[in-house]
């Protein structure tokens, strides 16, 4: 049994390089986004998609003087790099009618590229917006969290090329602890807005791909209560097994009725 | 670095990466190193994990900002002042390390009374010669030392370039001279330093740099906290100090500031210049300079080293310290250029050296293409018609050669200029006019060839090639190699007596492989230095010899092969924490130089906390964490005698051994053609008069270059109001030619674009996503607009002062194109080391594209006349 692995990406630590972003498409082999200057901040690739599966967020708020982005008070200019949160109870998977979608002996979520057959379930599945369709071959891509480079033993790209260990690699209940650390530690240094996204009370069930950042999660693109949409399978077909038996029901009824008549 | 150099010794960072984790506090000034070294950034992090303080001074909130603990926005080209502010900080406030001050710097060393400081001639020193706007230093020197005549001191009058000087001031007998060690003497150099820069007030930074009183104090108190035997700082600087027409003085100022504080010599300290390019270190050690020659050894001028190689080792040795050994170097230099021919009756070959005879720096050499004095150019890895300053010019220069190699992977700008330009769009070339022949020819990539890098902390890494390069493509080995084999073929049948040099010259390099690619190890051990008798590699630079038994291809960096077989430089197994067992850094492997300074005088440590390297005296030697960089067995108390000469007559606690009288230089008497102290001047182009001296509003020894193609506004000029700034961003390498030409890259920055204040925008009706154009005297260019609140307006000295921010990698050629942000800038000298100022300009903005055709252009012109 292999060990299961995580990512923790600590926006605090990040730089902004984007050196994640370019080192998963070299490594992956993925096309460009194209050119499309967006004017929001430095950030020109937007968010994941087929073709991007690290990106770099950008969050500007207005400086002060004298302080530093590292300053308690104000945290101006953050950066922090997102990815696919391989979620414990993984919407995309679970929403797979070919079984393309898989979770991997290193407990990572995984797809694989010759039995998508592009029908795109996963996509609506996923409670981050992070599957996304390639239109022009029509199949779901993703992070794979580099599943080749962890079969050969290696750290993924992105982990190895981030200058600062903001994206770090290894067991997932190590990250969990040193998390745990990391946080004791801002709050120590004043940053009491630094906080560990890891939604494990939510019906994702906790995610392997966790983030350190500060203030509201939601400026980058994390929400604050993300649920697979399965969860409201069991209600769903309660109403149509309801619905049925309504229907069973005053079928019934209608025929006992027209005996009467 | 002629500053490093004069302040300490030698033209290099003082520290390695690396260390800066030791750092208590750390300033960053004239760098966005986050953003531009993101991979050394990574010490500075964990500097901020252990609890250092990060500060970073810089007129934009960057990437580097982000990660500081405090920003504070400065204008662009007021550094001095704000560094002149902190030294007079320390010295009102007694902050120095008084014991490392007394006996480390020439605090104590006594100045001459003919010596005149600005205050008192309205903005320059004495010494100035208003007709050759030129100094002659002679009041600069100390009191007591021996004067040499002119016809054996370098001099300052020639053409000349200051990179001779990175070796640590001129040849001198600085070691003799009067000195007052309880510091009280009014005339010496601490109180001289205390006097200059008494105006530097913090009410003077408030209203020179635009930083608010108590946001300078909060930086003072931090970054002079990090001082004394317990804690050092470390400041970290890159070409956003280098690019001014005073950059020198600026990091001069930096390094009064570091020796005030004790904090060069010392973990934790230094002062880390952090180079632009994967091996611009490399470049002025093994120099692609004009006017040195390999391990900083100075160029032979004409006229004042056309004589005799006694002639001149006279000039450029030194009686005292390291330099005294020169005359070692030359020789083993000369003899692995020019082996067997090289004779003592011959002078070892000197008179083959060409000598320099003008300003053959990259600036003035575009300027002798201008004017048709040029033939020929080879451009190898650089893009001048986008990286350089007034790329209007350089390209029309380009068209007045006869022929020009271009060597890239891709067809650079530089290479397309003759059908692909403005000057082609505008039709002021025309295809058709050019004569230039355009050689192109492919170029291998890092990864496709073997050699090295030096980097930013004098660190030699070799890289091995990875795959072979594909079709025609060839490394730069090897097409200086085959060029080299092919004129000196041609020159073998020429009759001409300029000839004889290339006919001695050794070029025997074995090759290897289908195409003949050079061993690049032979060319190591060549640098490296071998005995001539037998070709025995020397163990490193103290074997060098003046007789011609040894030949040395770089004498710094001798011992990097000291075996055969035994490249340091490929080493790959660090065993500490600065790396040792890493490839390997120059002088002798030391990280950290003039770490003798990390122990007191008795040669004990500072503190615990801050050693470094020590006096043993059970083994009689210095030892430590570092190689020492002291002779390892001169103990603490040794003292020279009266008469004692070279190595032997720096004392046993005197660190800067590169240095006549062995200590660090506040005050620097030779060295330096603008000034014994750094003093504030404005940019070339100012926006605001000089505060300290109206009469001086920019550096008077900087040359401007002015001429019709490279034209300048006033000082004032109204129609160039805003201060331009020009930078670089993670996501592009330098002019693009490496990085707008690949998908990956060229999306993450897809388009030029400026950065302006929310205030400069409403003021000038500039919409965010929009065009603004952006005017100097040189140029016009549009950019996409980004309205940020990292941007922010300066008041100063009572006016509003608004700053335009332009990243300058775009160009018309690969995936994403754009103006060329150095179209704006231009050509100037500063007077050392002969570099543009690309960091404070003036400009003028406004809403909207550049204007395209005639009548445009002159429509705009009339407005902006208007307006002014």
């Amino acid at each position: 049994m292999s060990t299961v692995t995580g990512f923790l990406t600590d926006s605090t630590l990040c730089i902004g390089c984007k050196a994640c972003e370019v080192a998963c498409k070299e490594w992956n082999d993925l096309g460009a986004d194209g050119l499309n200057w967006s004017g929001f901040s430095y950030d020109n690739t937007g968010a994941l998609g087929h073709s991007t599966w690290r990106h770099v967020k950008f969050v500007e708020h207005p400086p002060e003087l004298g302080h530093g982005g590292n300053s308690p008070e104000l945290a101006s200019w953050t950066f922090s790099s997102d990815v696919c949160k391989h979620c414990e109870n993984a919407g995309c998977l679970e929403a797979c009618p070919t079984g393309s979608i898989v979770r991997t002996e290193f407990g990572t979520v995984y797809v694989q590229p010759d039995i998508c057959n592009g029908c795109s379930y996963c996509v609506v599945a996923c409670p981050f917006g992070v599957i996304q369709r390639n239109k022009e071959d029509g199949r779901a891509f993703k992070c794979t969290f580099c599943y080749d480079r962890q079969r050969a033993g290696r750290t993924p790209a992105c982990a190895h090329a981030c200058p600062t260990e903001s994206i770090k690699f290894g067991p997932l209940d190590e990250l969990r602890a040193e998390a745990g650390r990391r946080i004791e530690d801002l709050h120590s240094k004043g940053m009491h807005d630094a906080t560990l996204y890891d939604p494990v009370d939510t019906s994702v069930g906790g995610i392997h791909a966790f983030f350190i950042t500060r203030g509201d999660p939601r400026q980058y693109n994390l929400p604050p209560q993300p649920e697979i949409p399965t969860i409201y399978a069991k209600q769903g077909w309660k109403s149509a097994a309801l619905g049925a038996g309504m229907l069973a029901v005053g079928t019934f009824l209608a025929f006992l009725g027209g005996g009467k008549r | 670095m002629p500053s490093l150099g004069t302040s300490f010794g030698r033209g290099g960072a003082t520290t390695a990466q690396q260390d800066l984790a030791n750092s208590d506090a750390i300033l960053i000034m004239g760098s966005s190193m986050a953003e531009n070294h993101p991979v050394g950034f990574q010490w500075v992090m964990e500097a901020r994990k252990r609890g250092a303080t990060i500060i970073h001074v810089d007129p934009r909130f960057t990437r580097t900002s982000a990660m500081a603990d405090i920003w504070v926005p400065m204008r662009s080209g007021s550094d001095i002042v704000f560094l002149g502010g902190l030294i007079r900080y320390v010295l009102e406030s007694g902050k120095e390390f008084r014991e490392y001050v007394k006996h480390y710097t020439n605090a104590a060393t006594i100045l001459r009374e003919d010596m005149k400081l600005p205050d008192e001639l309205e903005g320059v020193f004495s010494g100035w010669d208003e007709e050759t706007s030129k100094y002659s230093p002679e009041t600069w020197l100390y009191q007591g030392e021996p004067e040499k005549s002119d016809a054996v001191r370098p001099g300052h009058a020639q053409a000349g370039g200051g990179h001779g000087k990175d070796r640590g001031g001129e040849a001198g007998d600085l070691h003799k001279h009067d000195s007052d060690p309880t510091l009280q003497h009014p005339r010496c150099a601490f109180n001289v330093l205390r006097r200059h820069f008494a105006r530097y007030t913090p009410e003077l930074v408030e209203s020179v740099c635009g930083v608010p009183k108590e946001q300078f104090l909060k930086v003072a108190e931090i970054f002079s906290n990090a001082s004394g035997p317990e804690k050092t700082g470390a400041i970290c600087y890159a070409v956003g100090w280098t690019q001014h027409s005073t950059g020198v003085q600026i990091i001069r100022a930096a390094c009064i500031l570091q020796l005030l504080l004790g904090n060069i010599g010392r973990p934790g300290g230094g002062v880390l210049a952090l180079r632009g390019h994967a091996s611009i270190q490399g470049s002025t050690d093994i120099p692609t300079l004009y006017d040195i020659l390999p391990g900083y050894s100075p160029m032979p001028f004409w006229e004042s080293d056309a004589d005799t190689l006694e002639q001149y080792i006279n000039r450029h040795s030194s009686n005292a310290g390291w330099w005294s050994n020169f005359d070692k170097y030359i020789v083993s230099l000369l003899k692995a250029w020019y082996g067997d021919q090289a004779k003592k009756e011959n002078d070892f070959g000197f008179d083959w050296l060409p000598r320099v005879t003008g300003d053959h720096s990259e600036l003035g050499y575009w300027m002798d293409m201008m004017d048709g004095k040029m033939e020929g150019l080879f451009v190898m890895g650089q893009n001048p018609a986008v990286g350089a300053a007034n790329g209007r010019l350089q390209r029309k220069a380009l068209s007045k050669l006869k022929w020009l190699v271009v060597r890239e992977f891709v067809e650079t700008e530089t290479a397309s200029f003759w059908y692909d330009s403005p000057e082609i769009e505008r039709g002021e070339l025309k295809p058709e006019d050019i004569a230039t022949e355009i050689f192109f020819f492919p170029a291998a990539s890092h990864v496709e060839k073997e050699g090295s890098f030096t980097n930013t902390q004098r660190l030699i890494q070799l890289h091995q090639k990875a795959i072979d390069p594909p079709a025609d493509c060839r490394s730069e080995t090897w097409f200086m190699y085959h060029l080299g084999r092919r004129m000196k073929a041609k020159a073998k049948a020429g009759l001409h007596p300029r000839n004889a040099g290339l006919n001695a010259l050794t070029w025997d390099y074995p090759t290897q492989g289908p195409h003949a690619e050079p061993v690049v190890d032979a060319v190591v051990c060549e640098i490296n230095g071998y005995k001539t008798a037998n070709r025995e590699l020397v163990r490193d630079y103290t074997e060098l010899q003046a007789d011609g038994s040894t030949a040395c291809g770089c004498w710094i960096y001798s011992g990097i092969h000291p075996q055969p077989g035994m490249n340091l430089a490929n080493s790959r197994k660090p065993k500490d924490y600065l790396g040792h067992g890493w490839g390997y850094a120059w002088p002798s492997d030391r990280r950290i130089l003039y770490n003798r300074a990390s122990a007191r005088p008795d040669g004990k440590p500072w503190s615990e906390r801050k050693k470094l390297v020590w006096w043993d005296e059970n083994k009689r030697a210095w030892t430590g964490h570092d190689v020492p960089d002291f002779k390892k067995d001169t103990p603490p108390d040794y003292r020279p005698a009266q008469e004692a000469k070279g190595m032997e007559a720096i004392a046993g606690d005197m660190p800067f051994i590169m240095h006549p009288d062995g200590v660090g230089w506040l005050w620097v008497s030779s060295g330096l053609k603008d000034g014994p102290l750094p003093t504030h001047y404005e940019p070339l182009e100012p926006v605001v008069p000089n505060a300290l001296y109206p009469k001086r509003p920019f550096n008077p020894t900087a040359e401007k270059m002015e001429r019709p193609e490279n034209p300048y506004g006033f000082p004032c000029d109204k129609r160039f109001p805003h201060v331009l700034t020009t930078y670089r961003l993670t996501e592009h390498h330098t002019a693009g030619g490496m990085s707008r030409t690949l998908s990956h890259l060229a999306e993450l920055q897809p388009e030029f674009f400026c950065e302006i204040s929310p205030e400069m925008a409403e003021e000038f009706g500039i919409v965010h996503g929009g065009y603004a154009t952006i005017i100097s005297p040189r140029g016009i260019i549009e950019a996409r607009a980004l309205v940020t609140p990292r941007m922010r307006p300066f008041a100063v000295q009572g006016r509003r002062v608004y700053e335009v921010g332009l990243p300058y990698h775009w160009g018309s050629r690969g995936i994403t194109t754009g103006d060329s942000a150095n179209d704006l800038l231009a050509l100037n000298e500063e007077p050392n080391v002969r570099i543009m100022e690309t960091k404070a300009l003036a400009c003028f903005i406004r809403s909207g594209r550049r204007p395209r055709g005639e009548a445009a252009l002159d429509e705009l012109k009339a407005k902006m006349r208007e307006s002014a």
